[in-house]
């Protein structure tokens, strides 16, 4: 294909790219260096029957005013990055002087809002991918061995929790499990602690995020599975079976190295997917315990009154910057491969 | 096939697999079944503080509105809170963006899927980098841009917003729906005197039908389950369905309102039972293309 027809076939989506996600990244990126500006005061004096009080009161027509003149608020430098609320150098700093023990430590960094929500965010990713693989083969496995008429319904029920809307289905967990709701109230009978509830601490939140995890994301592991088991070479099968593999031999030797490729591929995808962790804190209303990268984002945009532009492209930078090290090893293979192949 | 004595499988395996299957099958569908009977109870049996069992009977429901059974919280989202509008904002929403979707994306994965280039490897690469990008981080660089420019809160901004993030994933889908379809046949047309352009429109459109309506799914998918970019993208009266569940959460909890989130939800999942449904072969087929070729 010409370049110039390359170009022009290229091109609607291109600029769709260019112009809503390469160009809101500079936008975040320049974003991140500024602060909001800081609201007028003025001291306003009112003279009453108990004689003269001075309040600070914000002015607003003259804040609104500074607001147009700077949209994008005070040059701040990478002064956002290093506050309290991001990577908070100082505050580190001073936490490692004075803690006695690496456990007191880890404890006061948790306590700060980034790494807290870098901590689950991590968490999250690297204790739900795993466990989405595991079920997904074993369901996968399970299924195959049914009856064909059976296999039908079976997927089609299998692939309800994952094409459900995030929010949806986290809503839809959150109700079961609250206190007053089926499994909550079937969690307390069985424990028989009334005053159970999978909300009151942290552990649990945790436990009950990652398991709406496994339960909305195992569903693909298992599709892509299935279908990797559908086309494993069935003579090499018959092979092993005439030299005497044993069952679980087969698995380990035949079936698993054949699927090693497919592992890789759902590992890759659910790494990205599970690293942007949002809507089921939404969902769970999870945030006084658990909290996530996107969260915080999401939070410092919509959270208060006014948003906090400056602070939110900070996290998303950052956010980004994690993406691009989970990502880093996939490139350079996929790099290596492409080089290979003599381009 | 399956039948000769050494593939046969031991009574407890056997059992374990069914089991497997028994168990997956109910946490897989009772949330969904437990929801829908449940929307049609009121609060105080849905949530009740004296007996989960009442959500089955229906006691309160008896006895607050006179049957088991009652759609007053349809009644109240749909018509009270006016969710008709969302459902509407969502119908435009999801439709334009799957169809500009999948003009922008059947041209650009055609270039790409025959084009040798290095810079297709870049745009590929590129392609990956913007998938893997929570779309939240990205809000933040459209906000202050949108409200300079005022077009901040209408349909048109969302939709093409929600194009441009579901661009990457439909390049990658088509280009390997494109990759199976040899180059002797757009050749051959050309040779035949069709220029490019007309060889992509008469001879491979037609082919690559099932390729284009299992992109399509997913950009539906993408489209209609958005969360991050429908609530920060759209003002209060232009909202599309899943932010306006958001709200119906909002931090004032009266008496009925979690009952309205309940039907909503319930409303919101009713076209994704019907799609799946329909189309769980191109589902599937959709989920593996990228696998299967690693």
């Amino acid at each position: 294909m010409k370049h110039r027809t390359f170009f022009w076939f290229m091109l609607p989506s291109g600029i769709a790219m260019l112009l809503f996600i390469a160009l809101p990244i500079v936008s975040v990126f320049v974003q991140s260096l500024f602060v909001e500006n800081e609201k007028v005061l003025v001291e306003v004096v009112t003279s009453g029957p108990f004689g003269t009080t001075t309040q600070v009161v914000v002015d607003e027509a003259a804040t609104a005013v500074l607001n147009a003149a700077n949209p994008l608020g005070q040059f701040n430098g990478f002064g956002t990055y290093a506050n309290r609320n991001h990577l908070a150098f100082a505050e580190v700093a001073e936490f490692w002087r004075s803690s006695d023990s690496l456990g007191a430590f880890a404890r006061q960094v948790y306590g700060l809002p980034f790494y807290k929500a870098l901590t689950f965010t991590l968490a999250y990713t690297f204790i739900v991918t795993p466990l989405i693989i595991a079920l997904g083969f074993l369901i996968a496995v399970a299924v195959n061995a049914l009856p064909r008429l059976l296999k039908g319904p079976v997927i089609f029920t299998s692939l309800l929790p994952m094409i459900i809307t995030p929010l949806v289905g986290s809503l839809i967990l959150f109700w079961m499990i609250d206190s007053r709701g089926v499994i909550g109230k079937t969690l307390q009978f069985i424990f028989e602690d009334p005053d159970l509830s999978l909300k009151a601490s942290p552990m649990l939140t945790w436990i009950t995020l990652m398991v709406y995890g496994v339960w909305s994301s195992a569903p693909f592991a298992f599709v892509v599975f299935y279908a990797g088991l559908q086309t494993v070479p069935q003579d090499t099968l018959e092979s092993a079976m005439i030299d005497g593999a044993t069952r679980w031999q087969r698995i380990r030797f035949v079936v698993l190295p054949y699927l090693m490729p497919l592992v890789t591929f759902i590992a890759l995808i659910q790494l990205m997917d599970n690293f942007r962790v949002f809507e089921p804190i939404v969902g769970f209303n999870a945030e006084a315990n658990a909290t996530s990268l996107s969260w915080i984002i999401y939070n410092d945009l919509r959270g208060s009154e006014v948003a906090l532009f400056g602070s939110a492209a900070a996290t998303s930078m950052l956010t980004i910057l994690g993406v691009a090290i989970l990502l880093t090893p996939v490139l350079i293979r996929t790099w290596r491969d492409f080089s290979a192949k003599g381009h | 096939m399956a039948d000769n004595i050494a593939t046969r499988r031991s009574m407890p395996l056997r059992l374990f697999l069914w089991g497997v299957v028994l168990l997956w099958l109910m946490l897989a569908a009772f949330p969904f079944l437990w929801t829908l009977w449940g929307s049609f109870k009121v609060q105080g049996d849905f949530f009740s503080r004296e007996d989960w069992t009442n959500a089955l009977t229906g006691v309160r429901t008896l006895a607050e509105t006179g049957g088991y059974f009652t759609g007053g919280g349809y009644a109240g989202a749909w018509v009270q809170e006016e969710f008709w509008r969302a459902g509407l904002n969502t119908m435009i929403v999801t439709l334009s963006v799957v169809a500009i979707s999948l003009t922008f994306g059947t041209l650009g994965g055609y270039a790409l899927s025959r084009s040798s280039f290095k810079y297709t490897f870049w745009i590929l690469m590129a392609a990956l980098i913007f998938r893997a990008m929570p779309h939240i981080t990205l809000v933040s660089g459209y906000l202050l841009p949108f409200f300079e420019l005022n077009i901040w809160g209408i349909l048109p901004t969302t939709i093409i917003v929600l194009v441009a993030i579901n661009q990457p994933f439909t390049l990658w889908m088509l280009r390997s729906f494109f990759m199976n379809i040899p180059k002797d046949l757009d050749e051959s047309a050309m040779v035949d005197g069709c220029t490019r352009f007309q060889a992509f429109r008469r001879v491979i459109i037609p082919v690559m039908w099932p390729g284009v309506i299992t992109t399509g799914l997913f950009s539906f998918l993408l489209a209609y389950n958005d969360f991050a970019v429908t609530a920060t993208l759209l003002s209060q009266d232009n909202q599309t369905m899943i932010p306006k569940i958001a709200s119906f959460l909002g931090t004032t909890q009266q008496e009925g309102n979690v009952m309205f989130a309940v039907s909503a939800v319930v409303s919101a999942t009713a076209p994704l039972f019907i799609l799946v449904l329909f189309f769980q072969r191109q589902i599937v087929s959709g989920l593996t293309a990228g696998a299967v070729k690693g």
